[in-house]
C-alpha cells in the first residue's frame, strides 16, 4: 500500500532521497488517522533539524499531531502549498504534498528507516489488526 | 476498546465503517467518512448520531416538579406537558453540575437527559437533594437507546416513517408513543448541531432497527452517519456550551452567557443565592467567541494574552468548516468580551493575534 520508492519512520513520516537531498512528507496511514487536515506550521527554510526531533506542526480538526525529521539535515524548501490547501496532505500524501526538502547530513541514517512493506506490516501491527 | 461501555448500536458503527475511540469510558465514533463531510451533510441535508451515551432520569410522584425545581435554574414550572426545558443544574456556589434537557411528561413527571460523562455524579446530586421531597426516581440511562436525526431534511425523512404528523411536534417540543419504523418511542424536535432535527428515544434491543430504518429512509436526501468529531464543530459553531469545556463545577451559567436560562423568579433553588449574588456584583470573567487574526489553529486551555499577561483561557478552539475559519471560545475578563477586541492566543509558544466576535458563530439559515 505505501509505495517502495521510499523509506518510513515509525512515527509515519517518509523520506524519498533524491541525490544530496531527501523530500519528507508524511504517510498515507498518518492522514488517514489524523482525518480532516485544517493547517500545517511548516518549518523554516534553513532551519537545521535533527533525526527524530520535531520538523513541523500539523493539525486535523481534531488533533494537533508533530511532524517529526526522518533524516537531519538543513531545510533547504518548504512546501508553501500547503500554507493554503492543507487538505492536499489527505488527497495526495505521497505526491504533491511533500513537506519539506532537507540537505541530508548522513545518508546512512536512513539504513533504520523502513520499506514500504515493511511500514504496511508495521501499521497494521499498531493498529492491532 | 474491551473494557469500554457500549451502546446497543456498537455493532452497526463498525459496519458503517466508524472510527471508534475511548470517549468518556464509552465505545463510539469519532468520524464514519470524515469530520468535513458529515459536518457539511447536517448543515445541508441530514446526518444520523448514536447519542444512546446520554442519560435518563425518571422523576415522579407528588413533589416531582419540587426536585426538579430545587436542582434545575430554568423554571419548569413553566413547562406544561409535551416542553422540553434546557437547564444548568448548579451547586451551592453556582457552579455547574451539569447542564440537562428537562422533559415535561404527560403524566406529570420528568424526564432529565444529562450528559453522558456526569451520569454518576448527577445521579447523587439529584439524589442527595431529595431530603424531605416525595418522589419516585428512576436512573433509565442503561435501558434506553437514542438516536439524534439533525439537518434541514430530518423532517421529511422521519415522517416516511411515523404516522404521527411531525409538524405538530414544534421546536423543543415532544411527543410520547410515537411509532418510529415500528418502534414505540420518545420523539423531540431538540438536538445539539445548531439545526433543525429530532431525538428518538427507544429501548436499547430497538435502536438499531430504528438506526437503520432512519437511514434507509434517507438515502435519497444523503443521509450520513454522523460521529463525535463533527458533533462538537456543529455544537460549537452554534454557541453551545460543552461540560467540560465551557462549563464545569467553578464556572457559573451566568459566566457562560446562559442568563436565559437562569431564573431569579421561581422561588429558591441551589445556586439562586451564589447566582444572584455574582448578577449583582457583576461578573469578573465571561465567555467570548473569536476568531484568528494570524493563521493557527486554537485549543482548549491555550492561554489568552494582552499586553503579555495571561487573562484568560480557549475552552473550545477549531477550524470551522462552515465558515472555512479558524474559531475559538475563551473565559476573558468580562469587560474584554465584547465584540471587536483585539487580543493574543499562546500556540505553542507563539502569540498569535485574535479578535472577539458575536457568539454564536452559526445561526440556522444565516450563512445560505
Amino acid at each position: 500500500m505505501h509505495p517502495s520508492d521510499r523509506k518510513y519512520s515509525k512515527t509515519h513520516e517518509w523520506v524519498k532521497i533524491e541525490g544530496k537531498e531527501g523530500r519528507v512528507g508524511i504517510s498515507h496511514h498518518a492522514q488517514d488517522h489524523l482525518g480532516d487536515i485544517v493547517f500545517v506550521e511548516l518549518p523554516e527554510i534553513g532551519k537545521q533539524v535533527k533525526k527524530g526531533e520535531q520538523l513541523c506542526v500539523v493539525e486535523s480538526v481534531k488533533a494537533v499531531a508533530d511532524c517529526y525529521a526522518p533524516v537531519s539535515g538543513k531545510v533547504v524548501k518548504v512546501n508553501d502549498k500547503l500554507v493554503d490547501k492543507p487538505e492536499l496532505l489527505n488527497q495526495d500524501p505521497h505526491g504533491e504534498a511533500w513537506i519539506a526538502v532537507v540537505e541530508v547530513a548522513d545518508p546512512g541514517e536512513t539504513t533504520d528507516l523502513l520499506d514500504g512493506a515493511a511500514y504496511d506490516k508495521f501499521c497494521e501491527e499498531e493498529s492491532g489488526h | 476498546m474491551e473494557d469500554l461501555k457500549k451502546t446497543p448500536l456498537y455493532q452497526i458503527h463498525q459496519k458503517y465503517g466508524g472510527r471508534i475511540i475511548d470517549f468518556g469510558g464509552w465505545a463510539l465514533p469519532v468520524q464514519f467518512t470524515g469530520i468535513k463531510e458529515e459536518h457539511q451533510a447536517v448543515r445541508t441535508a441530514a446526518g444520523l448520531f448514536d447519542v444512546s451515551h446520554m442519560g435518563e432520569f425518571f422523576i415522579h410522584g407528588p413533589d416531582a416538579l419540587a426536585l426538579v425545581q430545587r436542582v434545575t435554574c430554568n423554571d419548569i414550572a413553566r413547562g406544561t406537558p409535551g416542553r422540553v426545558i434546557y437547564s444548568p443544574m448548579c451547586n451551592e456556589r453556582g457552579g455547574v453540575v451539569d447542564d440537562l434537557m428537562v422533559y415535561c411528561l404527560g403524566d406529570g413527571g420528568y424526564m432529565m437527559v444529562p450528559n453522558a460523562a456526569n451520569i454518576d455524579k448527577d445521579w447523587a446530586w439529584v439524589k442527595d437533594n431529595v431530603k424531605g421531597l416525595k418522589v419516585d426516581l428512576r436512573n433509565a440511562s442503561s435501558e434506553t437507546g437514542e438516536v439524534a436525526l439533525q439537518g434541514p431534511d430530518s423532517e421529511a425523512i422521519l415522517q416516511r416513517l411515523t404516522r404521527t404528523n411531525l409538524k405538530e411536534i414544534k421546536y423543543y417540543r415532544f411527543q410520547e408513543h410515537v411509532e418510529v419504523a415500528g418502534v414505540r418511542s420518545i420523539v423531540s424536535r431538540t438536538g445539539y448541531t445548531g439545526e433543525d432535527g429530532f431525538e428518538v428515544y427507544c429501548k436499547p434491543d430497538d435502536t438499531p432497527l430504528v438506526w437503520e430504518a432512519i437511514m434507509e429512509a434517507g438515502h435519497d436526501y444523503g443521509i450520513v452517519p454522523c460521529g463525535l468529531g463533527c458533533r462538537d464543530t456543529l455544537r460549537f459553531e452554534a454557541g453551545m456550551p460543552l461540560y467540560g469545556h465551557e462549563l464545569d463545577d467553578d464556572r457559573t451559567p451566568l459566566e457562560a452567557g446562559l442568563d436565559r436560562f437562569v431564573s431569579f423568579a421561581k422561588g429558591d433553588y441551589v445556586g439562586r443565592e451564589a447566582l444572584l449574588k455574582q448578577k449583582n456584583e457583576g461578573l469578573k470573567i465571561k465567555l467570548a467567541g473569536f476568531e484568528m487574526v494570524d493563521r493557527g489553529v486554537p485549543r482548549a486551555g491555550y492561554p489568552v494574552l494582552l499586553d503579555g499577561h495571561e487573562i484568560g483561557w480557549v475552552t473550545t478552539g477549531t477550524y470551522s468548516p462552515t465558515f472555512d475559519k479558524n474559531l475559538g471560545m475563551a473565559y476573558v475578563p468580562a469587560e474584554l468580551a465584547r465584540p471587536g477586541v483585539e487580543l493574543v492566543v499562546g500556540v505553542r509558544g507563539k502569540e498569535l493575534r485574535i479578535v472577539t466576535v458575536p457568539l454564536p458563530f452559526y445561526k440556522r439559515g444565516a450563512t445560505k
